[in-house]
C-alpha cells in the first residue's frame, strides 16, 4: 500500500481541494471584481472533477478502506457535481444581478462539494464525520451568505446550532457503535454485528446515528431547520441545499446503514420506515398552508426525502437503485424550479410569494407550463419524469412487502398532489397579477429549459438512467 | 412490420399540438386541430377496416423495449377495446368543431390542451402492459384539469379540483396493484396476464379492491360519483362531451380488461357488491336527476344511472350482459355526447343552463327541437334507438343471473323516462313566453354538421346493431370462457371434497 495509489484514487477529490485553495487566493489576491471568473473557474473545476471521476478506477479503496470509490460513489458524485455547478451558475446570475457578487461564495460551494464527495465514498465512520463537517460548515456559511438580510443570518445561526446538534448525535452514536463492535470501518463492523446479533448498545448507536443522518436529509421529526433555512437562504443556495446536499446525504445514509448493518435490518428498518412515513405525510401536508414558495419548496423536500427513504426501508439492491433514480430525477427537476424561482423577479426585486404568480399563464406562457410542470413532476405526475422516481421506489418498497408503508405513501402523494396542483391552478386559472419581469439570463434559461426536457421525455427513453442506476446499486449490494 | 396504425392513432393527435404551438394564432389553432382529428378519425376507420372479426385475441399488435424488466411499449386492440378506439377518435372532431366559436380566449391552448387529451385516451384502450396503461389513464388527467379550470364555468376550480382528486386517490391504489403484480407475475405485459391470470385467490380479494378503487371514480359508481355533476356543469361543452363520452368508458374498460380476466374469483365474490351499487346508482341518481334545475346536472346524473346498467350487465358475466354493457357505453359516448352539445347550443345563445329559463323553444327551432328529441327518446332506452339495446341487453343478462336486479334496474327505465322527457317537456314545449327567448336562432349550419351525424348514428345503432357485435362477440365470448374455465378451476378442489364426503 502507498501514498500514490491512495491519493490516485482520491484524485478528483484533490482537484476540488487543491483548486478552491487556489481559486481562494486568487480572489484574496485580485479582490471582488474576479468574482464571476472565480465562478466559471469554480464550474471548471467542477467539471475537471467530473471528467476524473468518469475516467477514474471503475472500483477502488484507499487509507485502509476509509475512502472507497466505486460505482455508486460514482453516481452520486456525478449528481453532486451537477447541482454544485449549476447552482453556481445559478449564483453568479443571482449575485451579479445584486451588485454583491462575492468570490467566496463558489469556493464555499466547491468546498462543500469535496465534503460531499468525501461523503459518499467513506467507508468508516470517521471519514464519514470528516466529510460531513467539512460540507456542513461550508453550508452554514452559505446559508447566512446575504449577511446583510436578517432572515438570511438567522437561517444560517439556526442551521449552524441544529446542524452541530445532530452532529453530536451522530458522533455519540458512532461512538456507542465502536465501543460495542470494537471497529469504525463499515466492513469490519458488518462482520461483527454478523457474528455477534444485535447487542443493546449497538442499537442504540444505530438509533443515534439514523437520528443525526435524518437531521441532515431533513426528515421529519428532525426537519425543523428546513423551511427557516431554506426560505433564509438566497435562492442558489437553497438550490445548492435542495439538490447537491440532498444526494450527499442521502447517499451517505444508505451506505451508512446497508453496508456495516446488513443484518440488523429488522431493527433499523422500523426506524426508517417510521421517519419515511412522518416526512412523506408531513411534506405533503404541511406544504398546503404555505405561502411562500421556498418555504413550499422545503415541505416538499421533506416529503421527497420520506419517498426516498422508503427505498432505504426495502434495504435490497432494486431499494438503492430506487433511491438514486429517484435522487437523480429529484435533482434534475428541482434545479429547474429554483431557476423558475430565480426569474420571479418583478422590476429588478426578487419576489417569492406564491401569490406573484397568479395567472403566470397570460402574462408568460411558458415560464408558467414549464413551471407548473416541474411541479407536478414533483408530484409525481405521468408522464413527467417524476412519476418514473416514484414508480421505482414503489416498486422497490412493494418487492420488499412494505405494503403498508406505501399505501401511506401513495395516499401522500395525493394529497401533495393538492399543492402542486394549487400551485398550477393559480397560475392557469387565477387573473393575473402584475407581469413579471421578461429578461433572462443565458445561464438560467438553458438550466429551464434542459430540466423541462428531462423532465418531459424521461419516460419516452428511460433505459439510461435506470441502467445507471442499477449498476451503481449493484456496486453498493452486489 | 406493417404500419403501425395505432401509435399512429394515439400519436399523431401530438403532432397536431405541435403544429399549433408553432402556429398559435386562433383560426390557424382551429383549422389544424379540425384536420388533426378528422385525421385521425380515418385512421381509426382505417384501423377497424382491417380489423378481423373472426379472432378474438389482440390485433395490430407493436411492441417495443421500454422500462425494461418485463414492462415494455406494448400496444395492440381486440374486439373490446378496438371500438373505444373509433369511438374516441369519432367525437373528437365533433368537440373541436363544438369548440368552434364558444372558446374564444386562447384558443391555441385549448387545442393543444384537447389534442394531448385525445393522445392519452386513444393510448389508454390500445395499451397492452399495466403501466402503460396507468401512465395513459393518469396523463389524461391534466389536460382535462386545464380544460375545467381555465374555460370552465364559475365554480371551475373547486369542479377541476374535485375531478382530478377524485380520479387520483383511486388511481394510485391502483398503481400498487399494478406493482404487487409485477412482482408475482414477473410482468406488466396485459396479455401475459390474460393468459395466465393465476393470482392467488387471497391476493386477488385485494388487487380487485384496488383496480376497483380507480375504475369505480371512474366509472362512476354511486357513491363516488360526485364529482360527476360537479365536473359536467363547470365544463365547456367539448369538455363534457369528453368527459361524458369517453373517460368515463375508461372505468367500464377496466372492468372488463383487467377484472374480470385477470381476477376472476375476486369478480365472483363481489359480484353482488357490485348489482347493489349498480342498481342503487340507477335508481338513486335517477331519482335525484329529476329534481334537477341545471341541464348539464341532469344529464349527468342520467349519465351514473346510465353507467349502473352496464356495471350491472358486466358483472353477470354473460354474454347478454357484457356486450349490452358494451353496447351501452359506446351507445351512450354517442348520446350523451349528442345531449350535452344540444346543451351547448342553447347555452351559446342565451348562457345559461337553467332549466326554468328556456320553454316552448320548438316555435323557433324546429330543427334543434327534432334532434333533441331523438336524443332524448335514445337517452329513454326508446327501441329503435341505439339507447334501447344496451340496457334491453343487461337487462336481460341480470336477468337470467338474478331477477330482482333485474327487476329493480327496470324501474330505472322508468325514471329515466320520467326525467328526461321531463327536461324536454320543459325546455322544447309549451308556448314560447319568455321574452329573452323571443329572438332566439335555430340551429346554425356548423350546428347542424355537428347534429346530424349523430342522429344519423344513434337511429342507426338502433336498427342495425350487428356491426358493432361482430366486432365484440369473439372477444366477449372468449372473456367469458377464459373466467368460466378460471372458476371452475378454482371451485373443482371443492366440488372434488364435497363429492368425496357425500361418497362417504
Amino acid at each position: 500500500m502507498n501514498i500514490c495509489a491512495d491519493l490516485m484514487v482520491l484524485l478528483p477529490e484533490l482537484i476540488l481541494a487543491l483548486g478552491a485553495m487556489a481559486l481562494l487566493l486568487w480572489g484574496a489576491i485580485g479582490g471582488e471584481k474576479t468574482a464571476p471568473l472565480i465562478s466559471w473557474g469554480s464550474i471548471a473545476l467542477l467539471a475537471a472533477a467530473g471528467v476524473a471521476i468518469v475516467l477514474g478506477p471503475e472500483q477502488a479503496t484507499a487509507f485502509n478502506n476509509a475512502f472507497i470509490a466505486d460505482g455508486f460513489s460514482r453516481f452520486a458524485k456525478l449528481l453532486i457535481l451537477a447541482g454544485a455547478a449549476l447552482s453556481i451558475l445559478l449564483a453568479e446570475e443571482y449575485f451579479t444581478r445584486l451588485n454583491l457578487s462575492r468570490f467566496e461564495l463558489p469556493v464555499l460551494m466547491v468546498i462543500a462539494s469535496l465534503g460531499m464527495m468525501l461523503m459518499v465514498s467513506s467507508g468508516s465512520f470517521l471519514s464519514l464525520y470528516m466529510g460531513l463537517e467539512l460540507q456542513s460548515l461550508a453550508l452554514y456559511v452559505l446559508a447566512s451568505f446575504n449577511r446583510d438580510s436578517l432572515r438570511s443570518t438567522e437561517a444560517g445561526l439556526k442551521y449552524f446550532v441544529l446542524g452541530a446538534l445532530s452532529s453530536g448525535m451522530l458522533l455519540y452514536g458512532i461512538s456507542l457503535i465502536y465501543g460495542f463492535t470494537g471497529s469504525v470501518e463499515f466492513a469490519a463492523i458488518a462482520t461483527v454485528t454478523a457474528a455477534n446479533g444485535a447487542s443493546l448498545g449497538v442499537i442504540f448507536g444505530i438509533v443515534f446515528v439514523i437520528a443525526g443522518l435524518a437531521f441532515k436529509v431533513s426528515a421529519v421529526p428532525f426537519h425543523m431547520w428546513t423551511p427557516d433555512v431554506y426560505e433564509g437562504a438566497p435562492t442558489p443556495v437553497t438550490a445548492y441545499f435542495a439538490t447537491a446536499a440532498k444526494v450527499a446525504a442521502l447517499c451517505l445514509f444508505l451506505r451508512a446503514i446497508l453496508i456495516p448493518f446488513p443484518e440488523l435490518i429488522t431493527q433499523w428498518r422500523q426506524i426508517i420506515i417510521f421517519i419515511s412515513v412522518l416526512s412523506m405525510v408531513l411534506g405533503a401536508v404541511a406544504a398546503i398552508g404555505q405561502t411562500n414558495i421556498k418555504r413550499l419548496m422545503a415541505y416538499s423536500s421533506i416529503g421527497h426525502m420520506g419517498y426516498a427513504l422508503l427505498g432505504l426501508a426495502a434495504g435490497t439492491t432494486l431499494g438503492v437503485r430506487g433511491v438514486l433514480i429517484y435522487l437523480a430525477v429529484y435533482v434534475a427537476t428541482n434545479i429547474g424550479v429554483f431557476a423558475c424561482i430565480q426569474a420571479m423577479r418583478r422590476e429588478g426585486k426578487s419576489v417569492e410569494s406564491i401569490s406573484d404568480l397568479a395567472g403566470l399563464a397570460r402574462t408568460d406562457l411558458k415560464l408558467a407550463v414549464l413551471f407548473s410542470m416541474l411541479f407536478l413532476s414533483l408530484a409525481g405526475l405521468p408522464p413527467l419524469a417524476g412519476f418514473v422516481a416514484k414508480f421505482y421506489i414503489f416498486l422497490s418498497a412493494i418487492e420488499a412487502g412494505l405494503i403498508w408503508p406505501s399505501v401511506i405513501g401513495v395516499l401522500a402523494s395525493t394529497v401533495g398532489l393538492v399543492y402542486y396542483l394549487r400551485l398550477t391552478a393559480i397560475m392557469f386559472f387565477e387573473e393575473p397579477a402584475p407581469a413579471l419581469d421578461k429578461g433572462r439570463a443565458f445561464g438560467s434559461t438553458a438550466i429551464m429549459l434542459a430540466s423541462g426536457a428531462v423532465t418531459l421525455a424521461l419516460l419516452v427513453a428511460p433505459s439510461p438512467l435506470i441502467n445507471a442506476a442499477d449498476a451503481a446499486a449493484k456496486a453498493l449490494l452486489p | 412490420m406493417s404500419l403501425p396504425i395505432l401509435s399512429l392513432c394515439t400519436f399523431v393527435p401530438l403532432l397536431g399540438a405541435l403544429a399549433i404551438l408553432l402556429m398559435p394564432k386562433p383560426d390557424s389553432a382551429r383549422w389544424i386541430a379540425q384536420g388533426t382529428t378528422a385525421v385521425v378519425f380515418a385512421l381509426s376507420l382505417v384501423m377497424w377496416a382491417n380489423f378481423d372479426n373472426a379472432n378474438p385475441g389482440f390485433q395490430m399488435v407493436e411492441k417495443l423495449e421500454w422500462l425494461g424488466g418485463g414492462i415494455s411499449y406494448h400496444m395492440g386492440v381486440d374486439g373490446i377495446s378496438m371500438l373505444f378506439v373509433v369511438l374516441t377518435a369519432g367525437l373528437m372532431p365533433f368537440c373541436i368543431l363544438a369548440s368552434w366559436e364558444s372558446i374564444e380566449t386562447r384558443v391555441a391552448e385549448y387545442m393543444v390542451a384537447f389534442l394531448v387529451l385525445e393522445t392519452m385516451m386513444i393510448g389508454v384502450f390500445c395499451a397492452l402492459d399495466l403501466v402503460l396503461f396507468y401512465v395513459l389513464f393518469e396523463a389524461g388527467l391534466i389536460p382535462m384539469f386545464l380544460i375545467i379550470g381555465v374555460w370552465g364555468g364559475k365554480r371551475r376550480v373547486y369542479a377541476s379540483f374535485k375531478f382530478f382528486l377524485y380520479t387520483f386517490v383511486g388511481s394510485v391504489l391502483m398503481l400498487l396493484a399494478i406493482m404487487g403484480m409485477y412482482w408475482y407475475a414477473g410482468t406488466t405485459d396485459i396479455v401475459a396476464l390474460l393468459d395466465n391470470p393465476n393470482f392467488p385467490p387471497q391476493m386477488q380479494t385485494w388487487l380487485w379492491l384496488a383496480f376497483f378503487a380507480s375504475f369505480a371514480v371512474k366509472m362512476p359508481m354511486w357513491p363516488v360519483h360526485t364529482w360527476l355533476p360537479d365536473a359536467h356543469v363547470e365544463a365547456p361543452t367539448a369538455g363534457s362531451v369528453i368527459l361524458a363520452g369517453i373517460l368515463l368508458k375508461m372505468g367500464g374498460y377496466g372492468f372488463l380488461r383487467f377484472s374480470l380476466p385477470m381476477f376472476p374469483v375476486a369478480t365472483e365474490m363481489f359480484a353482488p357488491m357490485v348489482f347493489t351499487m349498480s342498481v342503487i346508482a340507477i335508481i338513486y341518481t335517477s331519482l335525484v336527476a329529476l329534481a334537477q334545475e341545471d341541464m348539464k346536472k341532469l344529464i349527468a346524473y342520467s349519465s351514473v344511472a346510465h353507467m349502473g346498467f352496464v356495471t350491472m350487465g358486466i358483472f353477470t358475466v354473460n354474454h347478454q350482459g357484457i356486450e349490452g354493457g358494451i353496447f351501452q357505453m359506446l351507445s351512450h359516448g354517442v348520446v350523451a355526447s349528442a345531449l350535452f352539445l344540444c346543451v351547448g347550443v342553447v347555452y351559446d345563445r342565451m348562457h345559461t343552463r337553467e332549466i326554468a329559463a328556456y320553454g316552448g323553444l320548438v316555435n323557433r327551432m324546429p330543427l334543434y327541437a327534432a334532434c333533441f328529441l331523438v336524443f332524448t327518446l335514445a337517452n329513454v332506452g326508446m327501441p329503435g334507438t341505439g339507447g334501447f339495446v344496451g340496457e334491453f341487453l343487461t337487462m336481460l343478462g341480470a336477468f337470467a343471473h338474478n331477477s330482482w336486479i333485474a327487476i329493480f334496474a327496470a324501474t330505472g327505465v322508468i325514471l329515466s323516462a320520467a326525467y328526461a322527457l321531463l327536461l324536454y317537456r320543459r325546455v322544447v314545449f309549451g308556448a314560447l313566453v319568455k321574452p329573452s327567448l323571443k329572438t332566439i336562432q335555430d340551429l346554425t349550419a356548423r350546428e347542424i354538421a355537428l347534429l346530424a351525424p349523430l342522429v344519423i348514428i344513434t337511429i342507426a345503432l338502433g336498427i342495425y346493431p350487428k356491426p358493432v357485435f361482430d366486432v365484440t362477440t369473439p372477444a366477449v365470448a372468449k372473456l367469458i370462457s377464459d373466467n368460466k374455465a378460471a372458476l371452475a378451476a378454482h371451485h373443482a378442489p371443492k366440488v372434488a371434497i364435497v363429492q368425496k364426503e357425500a361418497a362417504q
